[in-house]
């Protein structure tokens, strides 16, 4: 079905956006097709999804199987959000209105199909012939290719920021970089990301593992022939660069150059004003293993000294993961306090600055860190272990973390809550989070609160409910165990 | 764009008012900006372009405007209009890091001219050409920018078709040298905001991630202009699946921002401005 069938529309650029398609025959519009239709039921050449899909700036979408629009529970609660239901779905399937006296202005059931089609596509393409069929567009290459140099033109995916509409439009994300870029053509400036949703690209790579390039740099040794994209997951010939151990991880080499501003061929030293600061943001370590020289709570696992309760920046830290800082401004004077009196004397032994080559290298210690008073092993079963109760400190072994280690790798993919330590709550998850979710970082919370005042404390007692709080009080978690009341904790 | 004055009234009405103005108007050349004639007048400026450049002599004359019209046949001409292009890219390259071409190019740079990042958390970031590598017939121009510190391809074919040397690796580095107060915050809105709007946002996750970025660096009490912990408060993007974290990349995230951290480390022990 081409374009060209369309009634009062050429295939140029200057068409609007949403043009009535062929209806029956007592639709007026059909006097511009010229065609005959010989009954009344539209045997036109085009469904009006169909339509909708091969409209320009509409590229992403893939055609919903009609099926899937017809089974009602896959539109569970989308009447709430789609005004004109009735309309708007008689519409989208090509039924002709029935009752013809009370049609409202097309042009708004117009929008209001665009936007049903746009909520049931953001589902239909979680399912398995949805992927199959953004598949076949990703492998064509419609979506284009990362902007970014050093990503070679990677096939990028459509995203949206938010579940909602209205919110924001359509970006895409890159595999490679694992970042999101606004398309480079205006024409999608149109399309709503709520139409693709948040989950959509990621799901994606996961069904897909061929496409989605590893964590780490592998080929770093030397191979004899050129590396090849595609890695078999069963790892043959000495030819192939080694296959991410994880096999729930992505499978595909990945472009892992960073840029290296220079002038006059001299790199910019990080130490002027405006040197590198952001290498970090697309570095890939060498080997699988190096990832794991960072704990849950994005600390290196092997740096002596480094401390654990008061971390002033534990886990991924500054503007992290988003939401827990902003509820804690409240807080933050009062932490400062607290922060300073610890960092006074510690702060004496710096640490040899170094140029540290690798996560085993040199003892880079976190910023001005408090005293710790927990040992790191400690530190390391509460970020490991779900239960909020860590054992002793000798207890847990090295071998006892591989273990853990290889076994919460082995067939994660998703992290709960509990192991990352400051996930954010899954506001925008169809399935939101309960304040449950984050009962076992509870207690990592109540060593978090005394951080440095550049990083704001994850206040879980904010999202938490007040009895699971005092679930935790009683805890003893080390000879720093936070006064309870005294901190301030607004619940 | 200063505009040369004419030497003859009756000049060639393809070349508008001079070679070099007729040049920069043209489709695809949005990215040189203007040499100054005494630049180019000064032999010393393009030493070693002789060698580089064929037709070296009449190229040279073509772009001052001191060609004769009629001393060449239409094949030589094709031949020394290429060299023209070629050697004013090259002389382009050396102009743009001098301090007058720097400003020459900041005017640009603060129209955006070169475009913005496409990256969404760059809040559209003005970004400035550069080049892979200063041997012409390499590479082609790429743009760079100053918040996440990557280099671009263009969005355009015309655009990508331009040489990289014709403004060399050094360019925007030189630039954010002389110019530190260019240098972007890598938290919150741009300081050169899209002018078009951001599209209408409601309250959600998205401001809330700016605000953080905000908060990040209020809250560091750092003095004003302080970049050795600039990082901490940069936006990521985290993918999610129905909200949830996806654990691969997660992990390489918190490597990368634990990279990020000794990194900082580092500076502050150094006591890095």
């Amino acid at each position: 079905m081409s374009r060209n069938h369309l009634p009062g529309r050429d295939n140029g650029m200057q068409a609007p956006l949403v043009v009535p398609p062929p209806r029956g025959p007592d639709d007026q519009a059909m006097g511009d097709e010229g065609q005959e239709y010989a009954s009344s039921t539209p045997t036109s050449s085009l469904t009006w999804i169909a339509w909708f899909c091969s409209l320009p700036g509409h590229e992403y979408f893939c055609e919903v199987t009609e099926d899937f629009i017809e089974d009602d529970f896959n539109l569970t609660g989308l009447s709430a959000m789609v005004p004109f239901w009735k309309e708007a779905m008689e519409m989208v399937l090509d039924v002709e209105p029935e009752d013809t006296h009370r049609i409202p202005d097309v042009s708004i059931v117009e929008a209001s199909a665009e936007l049903l089609y746009g909520l049931v596509h953001q589902r239909y393409i979680l399912t398995r012939p949805g992927l199959q069929s953004m598949a076949e567009k990703y492998e064509a290459g419609v979506f284009g290719s990362c902007l970014r140099v050093y990503c070679t033109s990677t096939r990028l995916i459509p995203c949206g920021r938010s579940d909602m509409p209205g919110v924001d439009t359509v970006k895409l994300f890159c595999p490679n970089c694992n970042d999101i870029y606004t398309p480079s053509s205006s024409r999608f400036s149109g399309v709503d990301g709520a139409f693709f949703g948040t989950t959509f690209a990621h799901l994606f790579f996961h069904t897909y593992r061929e496409y989605c390039p590893a964590p780490f740099t592998p080929g770093r040794r030397t191979t004899a022939a050129s590396p090849t994209h595609l890695s078999s997951t069963s790892g043959s010939g000495p030819n192939i660069p080694p296959v991410n151990p994880n096999q729930w991880g992505g499978q595909k080499r990945p472009e892992s150059r960073v840029y290296v501003p220079k002038i006059y061929g001299f790199k910019v030293s990080e130490r002027a004003k405006s040197g590198p600061r952001m290498a970090w943001l697309r570095m890939r370590p060498p080997t699988f293993e190096d990832l794991n020289a960072v704990d849950n709570r994005g600390r290196w696992i092997d740096e002596p000294g480094s401390d654990f309760d008061d971390d002033p920046k534990s886990g991924p830290s500054g503007g992290r993961q988003g939401r827990f800082d902003e509820d804690d401004d409240n807080d933050e004077p009062i932490e400062e306090d607290e922060e300073e009196e610890e960092d006074g004397a510690p702060q004496g032994h710096a640490w040899p600055p170094q140029a540290s080559s690798g996560p085993a290298g040199g003892p880079g210690r976190r910023i001005a860190g408090g005293s710790g008073g927990r040992t790191r092993a400690l530190q390391h079963s509460i970020g490991r272990r779900k239960r909020p109760i860590p054992p002793p400190p000798n207890d847990s072994s090295s071998s006892e973390e591989e273990e853990f280690d290889q076994e919460e790798d082995g067939g994660r993919v998703l992290e709960t809550a509990e192991e990352s330590a400051l996930d954010t709550p899954a506001e925008e998850g169809f399935l939101s989070s309960a304040p449950s979710n984050h009962s076992g970082v509870g207690s990592q919370d109540a060593k978090r609160r005394r951080r440095k005042p550049e990083l704001a404390a994850v206040k879980l007692a904010n999202y938490v409910g007040k009895d699971v709080t005092e679930m935790f009080s009683g805890l003893q978690l080390g000879s720093t165990n936070p006064p309870r009341g005294g901190a301030v904790m607004p619940v | 764009m200063i505009r040369r004055e004419e030497f003859t009234s009756g000049s060639d009405s393809d070349y508008s008012n001079s070679w070099i103005s007729w040049f920069l108007s043209n489709k695809g050349n949005e990215y040189f900006c203007q040499v100054e004639e005494d630049y180019i007048l000064d032999r010393f400026n393009l030493t070693g372009l002789n060698v580089e450049v064929q037709h070296y002599t009449h190229a040279l004359d073509l772009i001052t405007d001191n060609l004769a019209d009629d001393e060449f046949e239409e094949e030589h001409r094709g031949g020394i209009e290429l060299s023209a292009r070629f050697l004013y890219g090259l002389i382009h390259a050396r102009w743009i890091i001098t301090s007058r071409g720097l400003v020459k190019m900041l005017e640009k740079f603060k129209k955006a001219d070169f475009g913005r990042c496409p990256r969404v958390l760059c809040h559209g970031q003005p970004l400035l050409p550069v080049g892979l590598t200063d041997t012409p017939y390499e590479k082609s121009v790429k743009l760079y920018c100053g918040r996440c510190e990557d280099i671009y391809s263009p969005k355009s074919t015309r655009h990508g078709s331009v040489d990289g040397a014709f403004f060399g690796t050094s360019f925007p580095h030189m630039m954010y040298l002389v110019y530190p107060s260019l240098l972007p915050s890598k938290a919150g809105p741009s300081d050169h905001a899209t002018p078009g709007g951001d599209p209408k946002r409601r309250k959600d996750k998205i401001e809330d991630t700016q605000a953080v970025g905000q908060l990040g660096s209020a809250g560091l009490g750092e003095e004003q202009g302080s970049t050795a912990t600039a990082a901490l408060s940069a936006e990521r993007y985290r993918p999610k699946i129905y909200g949830f974290q996806i654990h691969e990349i997660a992990k390489l995230q918190r490597w990368q921002e634990a990279m990020r951290d000794r990194q900082i480390a580092r500076l502050v022990a150094e006591q890095v401005d």
